[in-house]
């Protein structure tokens, strides 16, 4: 048992504070850090920025252009990229899709697909949720038919929650394509052109005004049969392979982090009884005790981290890191509009870039109560807290549960 | 014991929801966030007409009710259609404390709130306040038969609509002093008076306030000088109780639009509801539901109580509520699943309301603190 970082960790750690400092614009980190919306040029700036270094793939093979970093190197990672308010990756098309790419795709698929990924040449979304298919996804009815001449699949149906579908370009959907099975095996996993006739993309707002997720429909559009990956009716696995890819950093420690940061510079600013409401015991004791939860559940991280880049596939632990990362997470947020006062009130919002200026805002606290509500995202999507509960029940019980 | 309401205030909880229910749907309650002044003039005015302003005023003051109750029954159906325009602020605490403090002259604009036609707003929180209500560092300067009010009030709400505008300000002492703080009925487009207005996350408009070298005459004073600090707590007690109860009107709607969706959303075959683990939760939230009902019938039936068990009740029930509501809207949000984080549903827009009620007057915490304050002193 050693609890330190090695020479070579530590090393790498500095690497990372260096390259932030002196790559990572300021601009961009003071938006990040007052919650403000980065936008698709930002976003796409940055990862250009990362791609340059070489960074922008820290979990592909080197053999198609990634970092290939073992996982405790990518946790750093995301450690000091939190902690300097750098952006975060749009996990979609480099996280989600590469790693099935690269598992399940063909060699022209991946010769294609990859580097565009890495260039910014395709932004890619994900289709999976459906009005009628959340927790319940396998039971999703958008159906892929293929045609006469057996050249493309004939799409409709409706996809949903589709985070920052407006900017994408390419979509990778789960599709039906046998319905005379047991659900999990008439699935397929198909890549669609967004600019394809017939599909339409429609905005959905959500809760603190934020145009975040769409709703994406298929009318009979024309997708190759060369965009399918894999073979036919095994995308549920595909999908269950992606699916621990999305868990990994789920744990979100960095930004917790981060959110503690803010909560207690915040709570520095703000004046309680003629003191800073951080010596107010009361809020201390609320701030104290997230404290002691996260560092606990940055330990349990890093022991899954090490476990990982020692070779072993996460397990139940990502369930369980899902709904521990999330309660924290949501825990500061909570403890970030409190702090913030009446100053929380008034309608600061990630919506609109900019929007913020006019807004009273002496804590320089931000959009802290905006980001409670957004931030009540994070218990519900990529499988919400009561599915991982369900998982690490059945896991742990041996299918008895 | 009798826990019915009075054949009146069941009238008016009566009459207030059906109008709600025909009046205010979420679609029109939609447009009213996005308008440019954040509230409805029509909806004002019905409601005005329907005796809702008159209900939280005394005979004395030319109401019809006034109490404790009244505030709770108005409230809560305030609260369950989510209604933004701003009750509390031009009558139980603008309206409030001129009826409470002004003489004949000032008492005369009573009338005209309860009529509808006057809109106020009560200036008094500061940026470095918080929830505390003694802390005023707003000055007020005698100047022959003039005060000269100075300095700067936050997130005043319905400021930029209100035709006058109550200020605390101090006369004597320092910051924390209860003694020397007085209360001006100054008008809103008096010079020196700056605004600067923005929307509110929960719906409705507030401004930063600054006033400069502001002058009024003597006789804007709202009762004694130095004195007005015993009013304004009182004042805060009734806003609280009128909170609490627009909190649990608000917590009823969260609480049904669960419980309908749980019993028709279906996963996995069969409606969500069947789930032990969501039944349980909602049973859980059912359970709070009581215990929020019961609080803010305490602190109702003790808002004329004496001093000490008025603000004991009243901080047991905003932090009660305070917790209960925001498991209500959390569990509400988490048991719906997406739907419930986007902007048209009902749903969002009444958890914004539960939530942000903690940031009016004290959040659980302050209370919890103002209670084991009141019950050692």
């Amino acid at each position: 048992m050693d609890l330190s970082y090695s020479d070579e960790e530590k090393a790498f750690r500095a690497e990372v504070r260096a390259f932030l400092e002196e790559k990572l614009p300021k601009e961009m980190s003071d938006k990040i850090r007052k919650g403000e919306e980065l936008g698709k040029a930002g976003q796409e700036e940055w990862h250009a920025i990362l791609n340059k270094q070489g960074w922008l793939a820290p979990n592909w093979p080197q053999k198609f252009g990634g970092a290939e970093w073992n996982a405790v190197q990518r946790h750093i990672f995301e450690e000091e990229a939190a902690a300097h308010y750098a952006p975060r990756i749009v996990p979609f098309g480099l996280s989600m899709l590469a790693p099935v790419l690269q598992k399940f795709g063909s060699q022209e698929q991946n010769d294609y697909w990859l580097p565009r990924i890495l260039s910014g040449e395709d932004w890619w979304c994900q289709g999976y949720s459906e009005p009628g298919a959340g927790s319940d996804l396998a039971s999703l009815k958008t159906e892929a038919v293929l045609n006469e001449e057996g050249t493309h699949y004939i799409v409709n149906g409706q996809k949903t929650w589709t985070t920052l579908g407006q900017h994408a370009n390419m979509i990778f959907c789960l599709v039906r394509t046998d319905k005379a099975v047991k659900q999990q095996e008439g699935i397929s996993f198909l890549l669609i052109d967004m600019d394809t006739p017939g599909v339409e993309v429609r905005p959905i707002i959500l809760l603190d005004g934020t145009h975040e997720v769409n709703e994406v429909w298929f009318t009979d559009c024309k997708v190759p049969v060369e965009n399918l990956v894999g073979e036919e009716n095994k995308g549920w696995t595909y999908a269950k392979y992606l699916l621990t890819h999305e868990r990994t950093n789920i744990a979100g420690v960095g930004f917790s982090q981060a959110g503690l940061t803010a909560v207690k510079r915040i709570a520095r600013a703000e004046m309680a009884g003629g003191k800073p409401l951080m010596e107010n015991p009361h809020f201390a004791a609320r701030v104290a005790r997230v404290e002691i939860d996260l560092l606990a559940m940055s330990t349990t991280n890093l022991r899954i981290v090490s476990k990982a880049a020692a070779g072993a596939a996460p397990g139940v632990e990502s369930s369980m890191l899902k709904v521990k990362g999330t309660i924290i997470r949501q825990e500061i947020n909570d403890l970030a509009r409190r702090a913030a006062g009446a100053y929380a009130m008034p309608f600061a919002s990630e919506a609109i870039e900019g929007s913020n200026l006019a807004l009273p805002d002496p804590l320089n606290a931000g959009p802290v109560a905006a980001q409670y509500f957004n931030n009540r995202k994070l218990s519900i999507f990529g499988g919400s807290n009561e599915i991982q509960r369900q998982i690490i029940a059945k896991t742990t019980m041996g299918g008895g549960a | 014991m009798n826990f019915d309401l009075t054949e009146e205030r069941q009238m008016l909880q009566d009459s207030l929801r059906r109008f709600l229910r025909d009046k205010y749907d979420t679609a029109t309650r939609n447009k009213i966030l996005e308008s440019d002044t954040g509230f409805s003039a029509d909806i004002w005015n019905g409601l005005a007409e329907l005796g809702v302003i008159g209900a939280l005023f005394t005979e004395d003051q030319g109401g019809f009710g006034g109490a404790g109750f009244d505030i709770a029954v108005v409230f809560e159906e305030l609260g369950r259609a989510g209604v933004v325009e701003p009750f509390l602020d031009t009558a139980v605490l603008g309206g409030g404390l001129i009826a409470d403090l002004g003489n004949d002259d000032q008492k005369a604009h009573v009338e005209e709130i309860i009529g509808g036609a006057l809109q106020v707003a009560f200036a008094h929180g500061e940026p470095a306040s918080r929830y505390d209500t003694n802390r005023v560092t707003t000055t007020a300067k005698v100047d022959g038969d003039n005060v000269v009010l100075n300095g700067r009030k936050a997130v005043v709400v319905n400021a930029e609509n209100a035709d006058m505008l109550v200020v605390s300000a101090r006369e004597s002492g320092d910051a924390g002093d209860e003694d020397g703080i007085s209360l001006f009925l100054v008008p809103a487009d008096a010079k020196g008076i700056t605004l600067q207005g923005y929307a509110l996350l929960a719906g409705g408009r507030a401004a930063e306030i600054t006033l400069d070298d502001v002058t009024v005459p003597s006789s804007a004073r709202l009762g004694e000088a130095g004195k007005a600090f015993k009013a304004i707590e009182a004042r805060v007690a009734a806003a609280n109780v009128a909170i609490c109860a627009e909190t649990l009107g608000a917590m009823e709607t969260a609480c049904r639009l669960t419980r309908d969706y749980l019993m028709t959303r279906k996963q996995f075959g069969k409606p969500i509801g069947t789930f032990q683990a969501l039944a349980h939760r909602m049973s859980d939230l059912l359970i709070e539901m009581e215990q929020a009902r019961s609080a803010v019938i305490v602190a109702a039936g003790h808002l004329e109580a004496g001093y000490k068990s008025r603000e004991s009740h009243v901080s047991a029930a905003k932090n009660l509520l305070g917790r209960a509501g925001r498991l209500v809207a959390e569990d509400s949000i988490q048991m719906h699943g997406g739907i419930a984080m986007t902007q048209e549903y009902e749903l969002a827009h009444i958890a914004k309301r539960i939530i942000m009620s903690d940031h009016r007057f004290g959040d659980t915490d302050h209370h919890l603190e103002r209670y084991i304050a009141i019950a050692a002193a």
